[in-house]
């Protein structure tokens, strides 16, 4: 009895701040549900049926796989950087770990309105300040074309998560003992086997955790794209839960919004499932 | 009067981010996201006729509804902030009711009304582009205020294009808020230095066309003009007076089917293109999606380029320019009579306070002391030859040109030309950027229609 007024208070939030707004997100999913005119109707599998139609699903789902993969390749790997130069020491490591950091503390959406309006040929200064010291003639339109887009949002999102992750790699790389370094070093190992066959193995726990998160927030990347590219240019650069909000805020359909929604919620659980099992499975090899 | 204080361009960079965060992401500061609702008959906004007569100041009582001292809550778009903003604070300094006014994102406000709506939380009034209202109007949202507005001794001289918006099923439920028009605003001083006559603005799209060409000619940072290519609301209000001055439509009547392949639409997203391939217009015309497209003229290194009316005030001084009506490819004059609409909701429990308020915005006083005086483009076509209107023969322009203009209508007009991921802004980025062929653009053009179908 004590144990289920321990776990109450838990399952109390749980139950309304996950379960109810899941059943929630389920019924209007099988609904015709407009936003402003509420519900109409069970009218599944309505809108379910409707997401394979949707012309800017699978150009969603794919452009949302491609940035998954280039920022989450991007953030661990300067995560790992930033982490094993602050851990190499030196009179700086406190400032560069402070600055490093820095970005983390700005709300992404801040982050993203800084960005636009630094690279907006109209208020921006980058533009004038590369034409003043006529390194470029015409400004350059970092959100001109889909390439440009996707790589000035990585940019900013590298700039903003780098520091997160190096913090998260940082704690994992300090629980190394250093003993193990020091026989590694008798051994006669040189640097890249003490990191490959040392560091990596005994980081498992940290990159996993990194590797999870970096993935999960990809896949749900909102803010930034909706801020800086709105989806464009020519629709280059929906991701899925700006299909979500489409659907949701501009088509007013909360039902199609909350099918796609599920299947996201869908994919989400088998993709974290698979990790978190890689990972145990690891460990008890 | 010229400005003595000019704010560093650092400044005033971080002054327009610190704005734009105010008005949300991405949300236009003019009537572009705003944009049009729509029946190509002409409407009767503001047109001036008269010269303007000696008439004593009008007295700032007005009597409709209630003024017994309540609170009326109301939301209104940023895009409109200001306008609004002057008029609530009129309001409440002269009457005992109050209006509590919240500035919405522009972007955001469908999404928070259709919420609120939801929530059984909605304010006592709602102002909205007039694009929203047929869509809002046909789901119940507002109280019938149609005897109200019949009521208005003044009620025949009322902008109607607001109020067919506003209307369903003969039962009218809004009433003109911020009137806004599309025009062409140039730089007499770069048709000068270009060899262009600056009091001969262009009659066709055609000589729009050449003179911005001929203005290009100046290089350095002078571009013949300028448009928003990523930004639907933008072109609509912009780019659609030109094929109405051709005596074309864009959509049917019940805006359920597009028409905007004809080959006139099709020569207009032509000219367009030539510009853009041409260097004719800023590069960062392709990625212009609304928050700044009124920014560069202003600037003075733009020829020429279509401009919101209720814009023609924050130009500065320093840039010498003239207003012109949009015209077709081969002459005519349209222009896009967009702005707010208003209505009272319907489960408002002040809706006698609320139409004190909305009668008010409407009276002479209102729409001469604050709307007229502040550079805007009253609601009223009996006042539009008023004073501070005539001092300003730019004003005057813009007045004439409401009279031919048009304000289409069609319940999901936001979702197929608003949204920045709909069907109109993939056929106009195909005409113009993409190179498309003309039965590409036929099947983007089904697409719109299928979207106004609400599909």
């Amino acid at each position: 009895m004590l144990g289920l007024l321990y776990a109450a208070p838990t399952a109390l939030f749980v139950a309304v701040f996950f379960t109810a707004p899941l059943v929630l997100v389920t019924r209007m999913s099988a609904s015709e549900w407009p936003l402003i005119a509420g519900d109409k109707g069970f009218n599944f599998p309505d809108n379910y049926s409707a997401i394979e139609s949707n012309s800017l699903f699978w150009p969603a789902v794919w452009f949302t796989v491609e940035y998954t993969v280039l920022v989450t390749v991007l953030l661990i790997g300067m995560g790992l950087g930033l982490a094993l130069l602050i851990q190499a020491g030196g009179k700086w490591k406190g400032f560069l770990r402070t600055s490093f950091l820095f970005p983390s503390a700005m709300g992404l959406a801040s982050a993203s309105l800084l960005f636009w309006g630094l690279y907006s040929d109209s208020i921006g200064p980058i533009n004038p300040i590369l034409q003043q010291l006529q390194i470029t003639h015409d400004p350059i339109q970092f959100l001109g074309d889909p390439l440009s887009a996707l790589l000035s949002t990585t940019f900013l999102i590298v700039w903003r998560f780098a520091g997160f992750y190096m913090l998260i790699l940082l704690v994992g790389l300090q629980a190394i003992p250093h003993d193990l370094y020091e026989a590694a070093a008798i051994d006669g190992a040189n640097k890249w086997h003490t990191f490959r066959y040392i560091t990596i193995p005994l980081l498992r726990r940290s990159l996993a955790l990194s590797l999870i998160l970096c993935i999960t927030g990809s896949l749900l990347a909102f803010d930034q794209f909706y801020i800086l590219t709105k989806g464009g240019p020519d629709n280059s650069t929906i991701t899925v839960v700006q299909l979500i909000y489409r659907e949701a805020f501009q088509r007013l359909n909360l039902g199609t919004a909350a099918a796609i929604s599920i299947v996201v919620l869908a994919v989400l659980v088998v993709l974290n499932t698979v990790q978190f099992r890689a990972l145990r499975g690891s460990e008890e090899a | 009067m010229r400005n003595k204080f000019r704010m560093p361009p650092a400044l005033a960079t971080l002054a327009t981010l610190a704005m734009v965060a105010v008005v949300g992401c991405g949300s236009t500061a003019a009537t572009p996201t705003a944009a049009p609702v729509a029946t190509p008959a002409p409407t009767d906004v503001p047109v001036a006729t008269a010269p303007p007569a000696a008439t004593p100041a009008p007295s700032v009582a007005f009597s409709a509804g209630t003024d017994d001292g309540k609170t009326i809550t109301m939301w209104t778009r940023a895009a409109t902030q200001f306008q609004a903003t002057a008029l609530v604070a009129a309001y409440n300094a002269t009457h005992k009711n109050q209006v509590n006014l919240t500035i919405v994102p522009t972007d955001d406000m469908q999404a928070k009304v259709g919420a609120a709506a939801g929530a059984g939380s909605l304010p006592d009034i709602i102002s909205g582009d007039v694009v929203f209202m047929p869509n809002w109007t046909s789901q119940g949202l507002f109280t019938d205020i149609t005897s109200k507005i019949s009521a208005l001794p003044f009620a025949s001289t009322l902008a109607s294009g607001p109020i067919k918006a506003s209307t369903t099923a003969g039962k009218a439920y809004g009433v003109p808020f911020i009137m806004d028009l599309s025009v062409w605003v140039y730089n007499k001083d770069l048709f000068t230095k270009a060899g262009l006559d600056p009091n001969k603005p262009p009659t066709t799209l055609k000589e729009f066309d050449t003179d911005a060409r001929a203005v290009n000619k100046l290089g350095g940072s002078v571009k013949g003009s300028f448009f928003g290519g990523n930004c639907g609301g933008c072109e609509v209000f912009t780019w659609w007076p030109s094929i109405w001055a051709d005596g074309q439509q864009v959509m049917s009547a019940d805006g359920t089917s597009s028409m905007l392949n004809s080959d006139e639409a099709k020569a207009v997203y032509a000219i367009y293109a030539g510009e853009f391939k041409d260097g004719i217009v800023a590069a960062s015309s392709k990625t212009e999606t609304g928050p700044t497209w009124v920014s560069f003229f202003p600037k003075g290194n733009i020829g020429i380029m279509p401009y919101p009316g209720s814009l023609l005030g924050s130009i500065p001084s320093t840039v010498n320019f003239g207003v012109a009506p949009i015209a077709g490819l081969n002459g005519g004059q349209s222009t896009f009579v967009g702005g707010d609409a208003v209505g009272i909701t319907a489960n408002s429990k002040v809706s006698d306070e609320a139409w004190n308020f909305l009668a008010w915005t409407l009276s002479d006083y209102a729409q001469v002391e604050i709307v007229a005086k502040g550079g805007n483009i009253v609601a009223r076509s009996d006042l539009a030859n008023n004073k501070y209107a005539a001092a300003d023969p730019r004003t005057v322009t813009v007045n004439q040109v409401a009279a031919k203009g048009v304000t289409p209508l069609a319940k999901n007009f936001g979702q197929t030309f608003n949204d920045p991921n709909g069907p109109w802004l993939v056929l106009t980025r195909d005409a113009v950027f993409n190179g498309a062929s003309s039965s590409k653009i036929d099947s983007d053009n089904a697409a719109v229609t299928k979207s106004l179908a609400g599909q």
